[in-house]
């Protein structure tokens, strides 16, 4: 018997597949999102964009919010430590969270040394702007990408542009010689064997969810046609109007996303949706989507 | 022959990609009408609280529980397993409810208690590398189950007729003698009708 193993960990993001992974901030919400159909929910102590309202420095949750989830949800828990912070990280692994994402969204803690995440036995999911970051990421052991879209903002054009970007990448690799793709390695600065797994799977080894920017059920729809296998959806369920509709109409918007009458059905009255932010408005230091690399 | 993968939630590629080693067809099922073109189905590993729901919205409990009626073959892994189940404990109501056993979610713990290991699986001759992820286990089984394997003393993989269930993910590794059985139920159905 062994626990931990690549396949266990990855297995774990399979299971996700066509899920909706929801942001919750309490018990109650995490309930809300659980009934609404919701495949996990990721526990936090403020949503993207609240972190973004507060400014200052952004860390993982007060253990308390994290256990208080657990024990009202049967569905999985994740939870998110700052970039490099590995001790947050193994925190809320002994708390028994069941997926940790090392993210942007979080103030990172080593603008260097990403976490080792071989070290953990609990599976990683990490956020990705290009083939290069993701194929690094799991190259450190995550299990699951993101795309890192630009959290908080309700905008989906970065997620776009992300999911774009790294599944274009991925066609370029695809249709490359054996000597291009030892180039091609060396200029992503990714580990051979794992761009050459992308080529012969044409796909990443690993599930890829979109995330940073989901603010509506059709978003969530677009993003799977983009070939996302599942949504994150952050500050959009719980700061929208109705967040409990909300909830259920992103989740059937993901699992029906090429039948656009079921769609329209699902995004009649449902209020209003997260106030959105232009990105060109952001100061190039408030674009989560920059930390990491 | 054709294998349906019900595709709401959950590891839908994988599965397809095993009944293929089987050298067999193998389809998404999204919506009820696509039930009607296939011979057997599959209910995969996901969140049973999603696949439920989305379930009971568009109509699949009927028609499912018709498509068994008819005696036609359903495979349930991990959240099929417990889709598929009478009881669940700890939840007054159940999914389907078409097989006769009581499971337990989460019987494991949390994801870092998820393991894989070697199990002997009645029927199949070598032992099949599984992969429990957040498992359910089959914590009792009425008089008509058979139950094909247990792991620790606990079933793990059982079958009831035209029914078979099993707590662990054979669909994420390239053995496919679990998904060679379950063709294997289909042809015989297919035989007992012609």
């Amino acid at each position: 018997m062994e626990t931990g193993t690549s396949r266990v960990k990855r297995g774990m993001a399979e299971m996700q597949k066509g899920g909706v992974i929801m942001d919750v901030m309490n018990a109650e919400q995490a309930k809300i999102a659980e009934a609404a159909g919701a495949t996990a929910v990721m526990a936090l102590e403020r949503v993207p964009s609240d972190i973004r309202a507060a400014g200052g420095v952004a860390r993982m949750a007060d253990p308390t919010i994290v256990e208080e989830v657990m024990k009202v949800v049967s569905i999985p828990v994740m939870a998110k430590s700052r970039i490099g912070h590995f001790v947050e990280a193994k925190v809320l692994e002994s708390l028994g969270v069941d997926y940790l994402d090392e993210s942007e969204v979080l103030t990172p803690a080593d603008e260097v040394f990403h976490i080792d995440k071989w070290d953990f036995t609990v599976p990683f999911v990490c956020g990705a702007k290009d083939l290069g970051e993701a194929l690094r990421r799991i190259g450190e052991g995550a299990s699951m990408i993101r795309t890192k879209g630009e959290p908080g903002t309700g905008n989906i054009v970065e997620a776009v542009r992300h999911m774009r970007q790294i599944n274009g990448q991925i066609r370029k690799v695809q249709n490359m010689s054996k000597d291009e793709l030892y180039a091609e390695a060396k200029n992503l600065g990714v580990n051979y064997d794992l761009l050459l797994e992308v080529q012969q799977l044409g796909k990443l080894p690993v599930v890829n969810f979109a995330a940073g920017g989901v603010a509506t059920p059709a978003d969530a729809a677009l993003m799977m046609h983009l070939g996302a296998d599942g949504v994150f959806v952050g500050s959009g369920i719980f700061k929208s109007e109705y967040p409990e509709k909300f909830a259920r109409a992103i989740v059937e918007a993901t699992t029906h996303f090429r039948d656009y009458k079921l769609i329209a059905e699902v995004s009649k009255n449902l209020g209003a949706p997260m106030k959105g932010i232009e990105i060109s408005s952001l100061k190039p230091s408030e674009r989560m989507s920059d930390r990491g690399w | 022959m054709k294998v349906g993968v019900l595709a709401l939630q959950g590891a839908v590629t994988e599965h397809i990609r095993s009944i293929e080693l089987a050298g067999v067809e193998a389809v998404a099922v999204k919506k009820i009408e696509e039930l009607a073109d296939v011979q057997g189905l599959i209910i995969p590993g996901g969140e049973s609280t999603t696949i439920g729901k989305l379930m009971r919205k568009y109509g699949f409990i009927e028609a499912i529980r018709n498509f068994s009626a008819a005696g036609k073959p359903i495979f349930g892994t991990c959240a099929g397993l417990i889709v598929l189940a009478k009881r669940i404990e700890g939840q007054d109501e159940a999914h389907l409810a078409l097989m006769d056993i009581t499971v337990a979610r989460n019987a494991f713990g949390r994801q870092r208690e998820s393991f894989e290991t070697d199990l002997e699986i009645k029927g199949i001759d070598e032992s099949v590398r599984a992969v429990f992820i957040r498992a359910p286990l089959i914590t009792s089984v009425g008089n008509q189950v058979e139950i094909l394997s247990t792991y620790q003393d606990e079933i793990v993989t059982a079958r009831q007729g035209h029914l078979l269930v099993s707590s662990y993910h054979p669909e994420l590794t390239d053995d496919y003698r679990l998904h060679q059985y379950f063709v294997d139920m289909i042809r015989a159905y297919q035989g007992s009708m012609s």
